[in-house]
């Protein structure tokens, strides 16, 4: 019977559990999914970290290239984040070049970056004006199940902190950068940001982390990035239903309880990985 | 074209004209100080059989750059853009069909996002699309020492310490889009939305103002 009504209108469906204040998966409405963490997963990569927020499952790779730093900023190295939503992760994304969703996603965390200054820049130069660190960010989603831009800022997170960078000098006599890849060094992770996003229900009801199921249903999404002593990073709200400011303030002391939530088992993961 | 200086809260000279473009169905072009934008809008049309959706009308929003590409920068506002218009257009009259929005950028001397905003709305006003409510764009840059600019220029965007971008309706004074750069306190957060809440009206009154003063010339 529920099965039938869930075709037949699902949007009715889902309101008849969020009167009752909870939800069709048995969360209640401010309840995120269960989140897990494993860093360093491919042995490849400089650093990595692979997310579960329910199903929604996000790889972060991160490989570090020497490059010639920017005529602007001399003294700094760059981080290219990277976003990509293959077919394999959901049905709604075609092969070929990134879509809309892929791309702003990209930007997102691209401006998160740099907002909340996560790695200083400065710490990226090996000599100024010469030679630096890219530090190339590549988010891979394998199962799309809504909320990604929660799961990848936790990945990045993850994967910065677990990055070892091998000890680079440019040769006195040969004037080439000379790689010592048995000398490895953490980097300094200054901030550390975390996304909470929102979905609105039929002007009043409040969700957090919302299934793709729910994102396609809900008038509007609001993503709210907090960090460490309740400042913000973003609050990014692509457009959809119009919001107060009292529901406003209701996302941002949620994401401020997850951001804590968040810290605590990054942390906790890491300190496994060294102990083992 | 018209032009009104705007004080109390600080914004630039805002001017305004409609139905310039003879293609279109309607056009707009916005000015903001010395940032300008011009819009098209081409709808209800026919709709690509990939894009079609069953109960409502499907929206696509062209963001072109002043020179090269639209690059990843342009797909993220184009999705800002979208999204706000969505929410105010009221598309399920208009089943099966798409709507373009082309918008140019001409000269970009800050709160470039407000100004596409702003030029979006009175081109869909000029096409005659029905609308559930009006929207306007407003920027707002919280300076060093923790002042609050409304409408900055491209200079004093780059000094900020933070960039916050609001699109405000008109029927209730509400944000329906935000877009932020760089760190601040919610404290920061409420008082920019105040503020931007406020300016809304001002622009709000432009809308109206330059509106009639059109329709006026034609009877």
């Amino acid at each position: 019977m529920a099965a039938g009504f869930k075709t037949a209108d699902l949007l009715e469906y889902y309101r008849r559990f969020l009167k009752e204040n909870c939800r069709p998966d048995g969360r209640v409405l401010l309840e995120f999914r269960p989140t897990t963490l494993n860093i360093g997963s491919i042995s490849t990569a400089d650093g990595s970290a692979l997310v579960k927020v329910g199903n929604t499952t996000i790889i972060c790779g991160i490989k570090a290239e020497l490059a010639t730093p920017t005529v602007e900023a001399p003294g700094k190295g760059y981080i290219v984040p990277n976003v990509d939503l293959p077919p394999l992760c959901s049905s709604r994304f075609r092969p070929g070049p990134p879509g809309e969703p892929a791309q702003a996603c990209s930007q997102f965390i691209a401006d998160l970056i740099e907002s909340s200054e996560i790695i200083q820049t400065d710490d990226l130069c090996v000599e100024r004006g010469k030679l630096c660190w890219v530090l190339y960010c590549d988010l891979m989603c394998l199962d799309y199940d809504g909320n990604l831009r929660d799961a990848c800022v936790i990945a990045l997170l993850a994967a910065l902190k677990n990055t070892q960078l091998p000890e680079a000098v440019i040769s006195t006599e040969t004037h080439l950068p000379v790689v010592d890849l048995e000398k490895r060094h953490g980097l300094k992770v200054c901030k550390h940001p975390v996304a909470s996003s929102f979905c609105i229900f039929d002007e009043s009801t409040l969700i957090v982390d919302p299934t793709d199921e729910e994102e396609n249903l809900s008038t509007a999404r609001i993503t709210v990035v907090t960090e460490e002593g309740d400042r913000l990073c973003a609050v990014h709200k692509p457009g959809g239903m119009s919001l107060s400011g009292q529901k406003l303030q209701e996302c941002i002391n949620r994401a401020t309880v997850r951001q804590k939530e968040i810290q605590k088992l990054t942390d906790k993961v890491l300190s496994s990985v060294k102990t083992s | 074209m018209e032009v009104c200086g705007i004080s109390n809260v600080t914004l630039r000279d805002f001017s305004c004209e409609q139905s310039l473009l003879s293609r279109p169905d309607g056009s707009s072009s916005f000015m903001q100080g010395d940032t300008s934008v011009l819009a098209g809008v081409y709808g209800p049309a026919e709709v690509k059989v990939s894009k079609e959706i069953y109960d409502r009308a499907t929206l696509e929003v062209l963001i072109q750059p002043k020179v090269g590409l639209p690059s990843v920068k342009e797909r993220s506002q184009e999705q800002n853009v979208r999204e706000t218009c969505e929410a105010s257009l009221l598309l399920s009259l208009h089943p099966r069909s798409s709507l373009t929005l082309v918008l140019q950028v001409l000269h970009d001397d800050g709160s470039l996002l407000s100004c596409f905003l702003n030029a979006a709305c009175m081109a869909l006003m000029d096409a005659g699309l029905p609308m559930s409510c009006l929207f306007c764009g407003v920027t707002c840059a919280i300076a060093v020492d923790g002042e609050i600019i409304t409408d900055p220029t491209a200079a004093q965007e780059k000094e900020c310490r933070a960039l916050l971008t609001f699109a405000i309706d008109s029927k209730k004074c509400r944000v329906m889009m935000s877009s932020t750069k760089g760190s601040f306190s919610v404290q920061e957060l409420q008082q920019c939305i105040a503020i931007s809440q406020k300016a809304s009206e001002k622009i709000f009154q432009f809308y109206r103002d330059s509106v009639q003063r059109r329709y006026s010339k034609n009877l």
